[in-house]
């Protein structure tokens, strides 16, 4: 995959990484531009930027966030920003009907889809599997995405990423951001066992993903 | 004695350090000492780029020192609150404590407007944090939240504009060289923090409070505060001090910078880190290499002020 970077890029993720004081740390994770599903805690707009920015190329450029249309197409700069300088992967938010029958059937396949592309082309991608921000002190439950994503190519690792203190500096419902320092934090690799099924490993991603907030 | 020369000794002072320090990395043999060895030339090295910064701040001017040292305050204000536990209702008044009270605190202090100066924290901010974090409306755990907050703005943004602050006032028959009198306050200050360090990696046995830092000894405290009030005494030529009285003043502010050390180190043991951040290589963040300035610049200044200045 060739990846088309923005000549924005670089400077959007220095100055990310100034704002969030964005300390990184790669615990038993390799630093290596493999083909790898990053994903971590949701509890603020800046998550996203913060990951993207704590990547160092050229792992950065081969990796694309998925985000949520509807907020990202909201407005102009928004749009610029997630399609033009993250080059991000922009999904429909599942519908609740969709999920309650068990997303990952006929309506979670055609929002996975997109993903599925990008995967086949080579793409790392960043995502949330709890859909939504959280408060902040409490992981959510993940959604299935995770799993289905990592099944239908099991050579893709998925990495813990644990982010912290970003809801304190860019809580939901403000739009002015504190200069806190923040810390991404990098943790080893899983893939789902043979005979592993959903829940199970949607539970084991995500004790993997707490742990690290220990650390 | 001129400003060049009080810089020059400096530099002096740092490049024994940094031959003393080239000569112990290649005869220290031992894997412990060998780290202690290694920390402390990172520590050196570290030290060449702060001098390097403020000795290029005083020399371009009094405004450049003043922003240099909000800079310092915003980003010790910085660490000081990422690990202080405050929750979503302090937001705005947090947003209040970086991006309106710290600037303002150096624009009064660049207006020359003293006596707002001397209350805008202490008086005005201390009951606007409160306020403004009770509207929010989350009691929990109120008044330990709203102290923190305004003690984190007292010691990072108060306490510290006390040394700039060093620049306004009017010394009979000193005028003109303020900034050789802060950079006099900074060069003791610090190098009773060095010496207290070296004095503490050669004799330290008797720790003074073991609990809250098993580093500071007795021997490193008089040795490093005996020979930094010293050096403050023979310089005395570059202050508007007698020697006596330079001595007692710097005696005074080489306590208060233990004192200040001690106290932050305090706060680090009670929250279980080690350091308040990792900007300044070696030396952990801002606020460990300013802790002794946070104490001693406003005890520095307000003697001075009380006794030398009209």
């Amino acid at each position: 995959m060739t990846p088309r970077v923005h000549p924005c890029a670089g400077l959007l993720a220095s100055l990310a990484r100034l704002v969030t004081g964005a300390n990184s740390r790669w615990i038993d994770c390799p630093v290596e531009p493999r083909q790898r599903l990053y994903f971590a805690n949701h509890t603020s707009h800046l998550d996203f930027v913060a990951l993207w920015a704590a990547l160092p190329e050229p792992l950065r450029s081969q990796t694309r966030p998925v985000a949520a249309r509807e907020y990202w197409k909201r407005n102009r700069v928004r749009s610029y920003l997630a399609t033009n300088i993250f080059q991000s992967v922009l999904v429909a938010r599942p519908d609740p009907a969709a999920e309650s029958n068990g997303f990952g059937l006929a309506g979670g396949r055609t929002i996975l889809s997109p993903l599925l592309d990008e995967l086949e082309k080579g793409g790392s991608l960043i995502l949330f599997p709890e859909g939504t921000r959280g408060n902040g002190e409490e992981v959510g439950e993940f959604k299935a995405g995770l799993y289905h994503l990592c099944r239908s190519n099991p050579d893709i690792e998925a990495v813990p990423v644990y982010l912290e203190n970003l809801n304190r500096i860019l809580p939901k419902g403000e739009f002015l951001p504190l200069p806190l320092l923040s810390r991404v934090t990098f943790g080893p690799p899983i893939r789902p066992e043979t005979d592993e099924g959903k829940s199970e490993f949607l539970l084991r991603a995500r004790r993997a993903l707490c742990r690290l907030k220990d650390l | 004695m001129s400003m060049a020369w009080l810089f020059g000794l400096n530099i002096a002072f740092l490049a024994a350090g940094t031959l003393v320090g080239q000569i112990l990395k290649r005869t220290v043999r031992a894997d412990g000492a060998r780290a202690v060895v290694a920390n402390m030339n990172l520590r050196i090295v570290t030290w060449w780029a702060l001098c390097a910064m403020v000795g290029l701040a005083f020399a371009l001017g009094d405004a450049v020192v003043i922003v240099l040292f909000a800079l310092f305050s915003f980003l010790a204000l910085r660490e000081f609150i990422t690990l202080t536990p405050t929750n979503r209702g302090d937001h705005r008044s947090l947003f209040w404590s970086f991006f309106v009270f710290t600037p303002l605190q150096y624009v009064l202090l660049w207006m020359q407007w003293y006596g707002m100066f001397s209350i805008l924290i202490p008086v005005y901010a201390f009951l606007y944090v409160p306020t403004r974090t009770a509207i929010a409306g989350d009691s929990e755990h109120f008044l330990e939240r709203t102290a923190k907050i305004h003690w984190g703005l007292m010691i990072s943004t108060y306490c510290l504009s006390h040394a700039p602050a060093l620049l306004i006032l009017n010394i009979p028959g000193y005028a003109g060289q303020n900034a050789k009198l802060l950079f006099y306050f900074l060069l003791i200050v610090q190098l009773s923090d060095v010496l207290q360090y070296a004095c503490g990696k050669l004799w330290g046995k008797t720790p003074i409070a073991p609990r809250i830092s098993p580093h500071k000894t007795w021997e490193g405290f008089l040795g490093g505060i005996g020979l930094a009030t010293a050096i403050g005494t023979a310089l005395y030529r570059a202050t508007p001090f007698a020697p006596w009285q330079a001595a007692a003043l710097c005696l005074i502010i080489t306590l208060m910078g233990f004192a200040g050390g001690l106290t932050m180190s305090a706060i680090k043991r009670d929250y279980g880190v080690k350091d308040y951040g990792t900007i300044i290589a070696g030396h952990g963040g801002v606020l460990d290499r300013i802790d002794s300035l946070c104490f001693s610049a406003p005890i520095f200044f307000h003697l001075t002020r009380y006794f030398f200045a009209v």
